[in-house]
């Protein structure tokens, strides 16, 4: 099948179906971990079960593995399908396939052993991190070959989100990865004290903006405008959107740090830019919502879409939520409480998850040549479960995290405090029962999925589209 | 706050190549048509054919 007539879609095809797996191993640890918080003695004290070790191993599966399978899916389909050219370089992408599962497969073993480097979302240790530089050197190599050889003159906006994404991720890994090893699992980072808490969140809050956001919003910019049969409401905001939001993001990550000991002035430095983010982001999303008008009448039977609308949705509540949540005042209540995890997973879950949910639903029957998904009713059970799962999710850590900020700041006529904390976390144990309900119904609609997928993959063939021409350009 | 002295620079330095990038793109032309490249991608039919002739 190595011809030139006939896409990679094999490559896709792998990180298609891996995403799903990974999806769901993710996002079980992530149940194992709400269950924890509700009963701390679950795991019988086995250390590599351990909450500290299994929660680092949850952020990377779901992000690293689960996003960024889904990611590389989704950006080799969507750039040879706009270049209309084969994927630059067979091995060098099938060697990306292999060494990302390889990365994850380390991830998984060397976390809950207990070897970290203690930084969060950069946990693995240097010859991991070694490992995952020549990966996406090589995921570079292959997407910007891909975009030179390409057999159209315009790059469609999705290619400049990915590429922006690709780019800035090498950086940030770089930079934030800087470590000193001692021996073969132990390395300390170059940098030390505040500096350190500086580069980390310098690393961390641009990996949310280029990896989980810029990144999807890739596939946003495809796969919205495909499944509704709708061009880009404004392709002119979209270029707009793009270039907005990579000069103006590299700064956010300050917000992390309020009330520490990083210079006040970098604090508002971070918390005026996270603010100035608010309008690419709402931009975007409403770009990306007004491309179904003249199409709405399909969010009535289209499960698909209804994933794509709704995950616009949650990005644009997660983007005017982030910004709010970076004004210091409001900082100072929502800091360090449950809220931030709230935040995080109406980001995680009904925007990244939505998406790539989404999308995976759009690719996966034209990868085996099938029609459609084997049921479309299931997919639209997937969604109403996967959307009221978030729902209950972020609507009880919104409550747990206000109530926890209030309880801790709450201070009696003499001074002292109101509430002791262990006050506050048996407040929260409703909450995290409620949450717990609503990461087993995402996890639940995850697993519907993975049965739609099988029933849809199995006995079929694997199908490498013909490289159609270009329509002319006038 | 040395950690600044690498990390704004850095940034500098990315954003001159952002804007590089755009100067690029505007002069050769990439941004001329905005219409366009929205409605081609809805040309690309990427359905599954109907019949068996699938390789």
């Amino acid at each position: 099948m190595h011809t030139e007539s006939t896409y990679n879609y094999r490559v896709v095809r792998q990180f298609s179906i891996m995403t799903v797996v990974w999806g769901i191993v993710g996002m079980l640890v992530g149940v194992i971990l709400a269950a924890q918080l509700l009963w701390p003695d679950m795991t019988a004290g086995i250390p590599w079960l351990s909450y500290g070790r299994l929660r680092p191993l949850h952020t990377n599966a779901v992000i690293f593995a689960f996003g960024g399978c889904a990611l590389f899916a989704t950006s080799y389909y969507v750039v040879q399908r706009t270049s209309h050219v084969r994927l630059f370089g067979e091995k060098l992408a099938a060697f990306t396939f292999w060494g990302w599962q390889a990365v994850i497969v380390l991830a998984a073993v060397t976390l809950p052993l207990g070897y970290t480097s203690g930084k969060e979302y950069a946990e693995l240790e240097w010859p991991i991190d070694i490992l995952i530089t020549l990966v996406w050197v090589s995921y570079a190599i292959v997407f910007f070959g891909t975009i030179m050889k390409r057999k159209v003159a315009h790059i469609y906006v999705a290619n400049w989100f990915f590429g922006g994404f690709i780019l800035t991720v090498a950086l940030l890994h770089i930079v934030n990865s800087a470590e000193v090893p001692v021996t073969l699992w132990k390395s300390y980072p170059v940098y030390a004290g505040t500096q350190d808490a500086m580069v980390q969140w310098w690393y961390g809050h641009n990996a949310v903006g280029f990896f989980l956001t810029a990144g999807f919003l890739g596939m946003m910019y495809y796969f919205v405008p495909k499944q509704a049969g709708r061009p880009v409401y404004s392709y002119r905001l979209s270029v707009v959107h793009f270039w907005a939001l990579i000069f103006t993001y590299m700064w956010a990550g300050p917000h992390h740090l309020h009330y520490t000991a990083l210079p006040d002035w970098a604090q508002s430095i971070g918390m005026v830019f996270s603010l100035i983010l608010l309008a690419p982001s709402w931009g975007g999303m409403i770009n990306g919502i007004m491309t179904l008008s003249g199409a709405w009448h399909k969010l009535r039977t289209d499960p698909i879409l209804k994933f794509l609308f709704t995950s616009l949705s949650f990005y644009g509540m997660s983007t005017f939520e982030g910004p709010m949540m970076s004004i210091k005042t409001v900082n100072s209540l929502s800091h360090y409480t449950d809220w931030t995890i709230g935040h995080v997973h109406s980001g995680a879950l009904g925007w990244v998850a939505m998406i790539s949910i989404g999308s995976l639903y759009y690719m996966i029957p034209r990868l085996f040549g099938r029609e459609a998904m084997y049921s479309v009713r299931l997919i639209t059970v997937h969604f109403w479960i996967a959307t009221t799962g978030v729902v209950l999710y972020i609507a009880a850590m919104w409550i747990a995290g206000v109530m926890q900020g209030l309880m801790w700041r709450a201070v009696n006529a003499d001074g002292t405090l109101t509430y002791t904390f262990v006050e506050s976390v048996k407040a929260t144990a409703p909450f995290y029962a409620i949450r717990l309900l609503g990461g087993l119904m995402f996890l639940g609609g995850m697993l519907l999925m993975a049965w739609n997928t099988w029933k849809t993959v199995v006995g079929a063939k694997a199908y490498d589209a013909p490289i159609l021409r270009p329509a002319a350009a006038h | 706050m040395d950690i600044l002295f690498l990390l704004i620079p850095v940034s500098v330095v990315l954003v001159f190549i952002v804007g590089a990038l755009l100067w690029w793109s505007v002069g050769s032309g990439q941004f001329d048509d905005l219409e366009g490249p929205a409605h081609r991608i809805l040309q690309d039919d990427d359905s599954v054919p109907r019949d068996d002739k699938a390789p």
